[in-house]
């Protein structure tokens, strides 16, 4: 018999663009506390910045989706995450092997070097878009499209397979996919990326794939360059599409940052209202997941060696102890500190391709299209409840 | 302020080069931290003290 004592985790939103209100409720009675899982299990709860960190950073807490206890997120991703592990399920010193044969070409340097190449895209895309409008779904031409040709240049995917890619990625965030259904979209990816791994191995080129497969031949085996490619194909587009199309549903409802925003070149500015987006958006909603392999005290809590838990990175951003009036969107917050990213050796290794992104995408589109508006009510946006990274499905637009 | 860094603990975030490029980079092959810096002017203390903060391997310490 479940403990219907203990609630049920995730929990529903009421404000589409709030976290689920049990879940401050929760935060702020008991911030470390058992919630319920689809199976039947009841992991650990953490909704308290400090302890978020805590966890985070603690090697006592691992990724490793195998291991007993761990709480996974879906029966969907328990079955795909177990067939196919990447560095995001793996432990020190295994996870850092993999982790820094990336490290050099997401650093800093070599991002602001594809900035020009990042502005071309978007001021191509919004050329289309303007092309072919008014009206238009911000989402289908903007937002999905241009981190999905970022990524496909840097890894070296011909982008004419989008449909493909986001099809099966689709499939994979999807909270309501079935287990068979996620194995065999993950299944139908890697054998496309393997087959490409072949092509790149015979005839490289300039891309990352091609870097991989030939730099890598000794070390990892073509099925492991494959699910690390799958991790940062998917990674890679899902997430900053999301955070394009939501973060300017967001700016529209606050007319005055936006306008903010559009007037001014200031880079500084617009690199602030990302970092704020990203806290207030939080769009990587289910928790970052974790297992304790010792015992450990958190808070004053005692996690027993065996048990889940779940940091709910969404509530952290939205502690009042690390971010004054967390409710409030306010693009001049220093709110670098936020767990949008994760933290902890896990922390997203995309964030600085992300953060070029969407600082030339803010810095960009409302400029160029000043006069862009919602071309429905809000009540009328379907909002991605049902995926694993949060967003809308569409976003209608006109101008 | 005194930095020190442990390029063992580091993930190659970058974020420490986004908050203070005068005193932290990159290793070109991999992106771990190199300290510009031991010892910056008072003028980058609230800097270096955020990137400690935010370094997401703990791989940051300051003194002072
Ligand atoms: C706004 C956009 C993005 C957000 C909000 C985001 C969020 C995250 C989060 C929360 C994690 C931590 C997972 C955990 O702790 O279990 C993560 C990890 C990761 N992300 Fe991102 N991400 C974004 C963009 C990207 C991009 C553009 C890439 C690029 C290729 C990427 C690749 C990765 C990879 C490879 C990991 C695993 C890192 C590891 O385990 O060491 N992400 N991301
Ligand atoms: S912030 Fe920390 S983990 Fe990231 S590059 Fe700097 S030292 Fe390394």
């Amino acid at each position: 018999m479940p403990d219907t004592r203990v609630p049920a985790y995730p929990m529903k939103r009421d404000c589409p663009f709030d976290p689920p209100p049990e879940l401050r409720r929760i935060q702020a009675e008991s911030p470390i506390t058992r919630v319920r899982l689809w199976d039947g299990s009841s992991p650990w709860l953490i909704t308290d910045y400090p302890d978020q960190r805590a966890v985070l950073s603690d090697p006592r807490f691992s990724a490793d989706v195998r291991r007993p206890g761990y709480p996974h997120v879906t029966a969907a991703s328990q079955a795909r995450r177990r067939r196919s592990r990447s560095f995001i399920s793996m432990d020190e010193p295994e996870h850092g092997t993999y982790r820094t044969m990336l490290t050099g070409t997401f650093m800093i340097k070599k991002v602001e070097a594809l900035r020009p190449r990042i502005q071309r895209i978007v001021d191509r895309r919004i050329d289309a878009m303007l092309d072919g409008g008014p009206p238009a779904d911000l989402v289908a031409a903007f937002a999905l499209p241009v981190p999905s040709l970022v990524i496909c240049e840097l890894l070296g995917v011909p982008y004419a397979e989008h449909a493909f890619f986001q099809r099966c990625s689709r499939v994979l965030v999807s909270s309501r996919s079935t287990p068979e259904e996620a194995v065999a979209a993950a299944d139908e990816l890697k054998d496309y990326l393997t087959r490409l791994l072949g092509l790149k191995a015979a005839d490289p080129a300039d891309d990352l794939l091609s870097r991989l497969v030939t730099e890598q031949a000794d070390t990892m085996s073509r099925s492991q360059i494959a699910d690390m490619a799958m991790l940062l194909l998917v990674a890679g587009h899902e997430t900053t599409a999301n955070m394009i199309g939501l973060g300017t549903l967001t700016l529209l409802q606050h007319p005055d940052q936006l306008a903010e925003l559009r007037g001014s070149d200031d880079p500084k500015l617009v690199a602030g209202a990302v970092e704020e987006l990203l806290r207030y958006l939080s769009i990587v909603h289910s928790g970052r997941r974790r297992v304790a392999i010792e015992d450990v005290e958190i808070g004053g809590r005692l996690i027993r060696a065996g048990e889940g838990v779940i940091v709910a990175t969404d509530a952290g951003n939205r502690d009042a102890t690390a971010f004054p009036d967390p409710d409030v969107l306010d693009i001049h917050r220093r709110a670098r500190h936020h767990v949008a990213f994760g933290y902890g050796v896990h922390q997203c290794l995309g964030q600085p391709l992300a953060r070029v992104e969407l600082q030339v995408v803010y810095g960009t589109l409302y400029r160029r299209v000043p006069t862009l508006r919602q071309a429905v009510p809000l009540e009328e946006i379907r909002f991605k409840h049902d995926m694993l990274v949060y967003g809308v499905h569409e976003l209608p637009v006109s101008w | 302020m005194k930095v020190t860094i442990d390029q063992d603990r580091c993930i190659g975030s970058g974020q420490c080069v986004l908050l203070a490029p005068e005193v932290f980079d990159q290793r070109d092959e991999d992106g771990i931290v190199v300290l510009l810096q031991e010892d910056p002017p008072a003028e980058l203390d609230a800097d270096v003290a955020e990137a400690a903060h935010v370094c997401p391997g703990l791989a940051i310490s300051v003194e002072g």
